[in-house]
């Protein structure tokens, strides 16, 4: 299978790709990793008449602890952050950098380009909308920092104008009590989740819950906070009864469509599975225990 | 102007198994595809053409990569190994030769990925547990094993070089 043809543009900073972006106008795109971009061009459903290559750019893909945030350059790879003995001081960011697609995707694919790309079944979107994330940008009209939920408009859509760019993805490390994990429900692994949860709670005391995110992806056009699911937990016990009820209000708060990944009414209830597990596991992780986490496959 | 009907050659240098390369290809051309048909190193397959099956895997700067989602002049500049470059001088890799030895293969179609993604694995991780080497090939489809024989074949691969 082969994209329509294109021009191919190679760029050594940021500034030199948003000015290039603006020069070749609307038919002009940025590639990362381009491991969305690239099947979307062979199957036609994308067709840039310029192409312009960010992945030479210098220092793009630096991953840094600064001023109490978690830093990663645009250009981060998946395994990148997997790696990362920075990231690993938040574990949700391990359970789901590891389980993106496959080893050969996650050597390739970036954190900037999963979040321009803003697909509804991202794992990134998901998991770092659990978290407080932001994101710097860079464009003709200067650099601007977004808090991520008002940088994700739309399935595919993000706030980004067209001489844009994503340049770092910062997160805010969480206090010693808080806890968080993610979790992907994949028929294999190459491809997206079925489902996915990513939840962060913050402990009062050993067994209450003082504050909570949970977070439910690939069930909506983008991820969805479960507002109604944290209120079941925020400042009350985490008994198991209250865990069922979160997980009751997150299929409330899902709104799936039926495809090959499954029935709407199987993604309901497969995403209220995946939020009471995540919340079991961010729990444990708050009181000090090393727990795994992360994607799980069909029939293992 | 609406697309780029007459878009223009670009070079690709790179360095594969070790030899410089080049050619001057449209930017529209895929890794795989330049390696097949550009160098003729046919060893590399093409499976599934969607990043799903990992047919087409080789190491680019170190890392496996699947060649049909990546431009080849995006590889420019870059050093790439291939199933091509396991052997020297007519001798079988460990790797192929676990393969062969443990029958990690019927049809032999998956076998370049699943080999140059054992080689990824092993170069970071000699002695993989099994939940790594599980890991490390879930992107490599293969339909005629039932993997057991590929596992054990990474099993030994990873025991042989350790005696080398």
């Amino acid at each position: 299978m082969y994209p329509a043809p294109f021009r191919y543009h190679r760029v050594e900073t940021v500034k030199e790709a948003s000015r290039l972006l603006r020069e070749l106008g609307e038919e002009s795109r940025v590639i990362a990793g381009g491991q969305s971009l690239i099947p979307l061009m062979k199957m036609r459903l994308a067709r840039p008449a310029d192409l312009i290559d960010i992945n030479r750019i210098p220092d793009l893909d630096v991953i840094s602890r600064k001023n109490g945030e978690l830093r990663f350059g645009a250009l981060a790879r998946h395994a990148d952050i997997e790696n990362s003995e920075i990231a690993a001081v938040i574990p949700l960011l391990r359970d789901c950098a590891a389980g993106i697609a496959d080893v050969q995707v996650r050597n390739q694919g970036t954190i900037g380009g999963s979040l321009a790309e803003a697909d509804p079944a991202s794992d990134w979107c998901a998991a770092l909308l659990a978290l407080e994330t932001s994101v710097h940008c860079v464009g003709g009209a200067g650099e601007r920092v977004l808090a991520l939920p008002d940088f994700l408009k739309d399935a595919y859509t993000t706030t980004l104008a067209h001489d844009e760019l994503v340049q770092e993805v910062a997160v805010k490390v969480p206090q010693k009590n808080s806890g968080g994990s993610y979790v992907a429900f994949k028929r294999s692994a190459p491809v997206y989740p079925s489902a996915s949860a990513a939840v962060q709670l913050t402990l009062a005391d050993k067994n209450t819950c003082r504050e909570i995110r949970i977070v439910i992806g690939c069930v909506g056009l983008t991820a969805i906070r479960a507002r109604e699911a944290e209120r079941e937990l925020s400042g009350r016990a985490l008994t198991a009864e209250n865990i069922r009820a979160a997980g009751e209000a997150a299929r409330g708060a899902a709104e799936p469509q039926g495809d090959l990944r499954g029935s709407a009414d199987y993604k309901r209830a497969l995403v209220a599975a995946l939020v009471r597990r995540a919340i079991g596991i961010a729990a444990r992780r708050a009181r000090g225990e090393t727990v795994p986490g992360g994607h799980l496959y069909a029939g293992r | 102007m609406p697309g780029a009907e007459s878009s223009e050659l670009v070079k690709v240098r790179v360095r594969v198994n070790g030899e410089p390369r080049e050619g001057r290809v449209e930017p529209r051309t895929l890794l795989v595809d330049f390696l097949r048909e550009h160098l003729n190193l046919t060893g590399t397959h093409i499976g599934c053409d969607t990043t799903y099956c990992g047919a087409c895997t080789v190491i680019l700067n170190g890392r496996a990569v699947k060649s049909c989602t990546l431009f080849a002049v995006m590889a420019d500049g870059g050093e790439i190994i291939t199933v091509e470059g396991l052997a020297r001088d007519h001798t079988l890799h460990p790797i192929q030769e676990a393969f062969a030895e443990c029958h990690g293969l019927q049809c032999g179609y998956c076998t370049p990925g699943m080999l140059m993604s054992t080689l990824n694995l092993l170069t970071r991780t000699p002695k993989p547990t099994d939940a790594q080497i599980r890991k490390d090939i879930a992107g490599n489809t293969c339909r005629c094993t039932g993997y057991q024989n590929i596992f054990k074949a990474v099993r030994a691969a990873s025991a042989a070089m350790q005696k080398d």
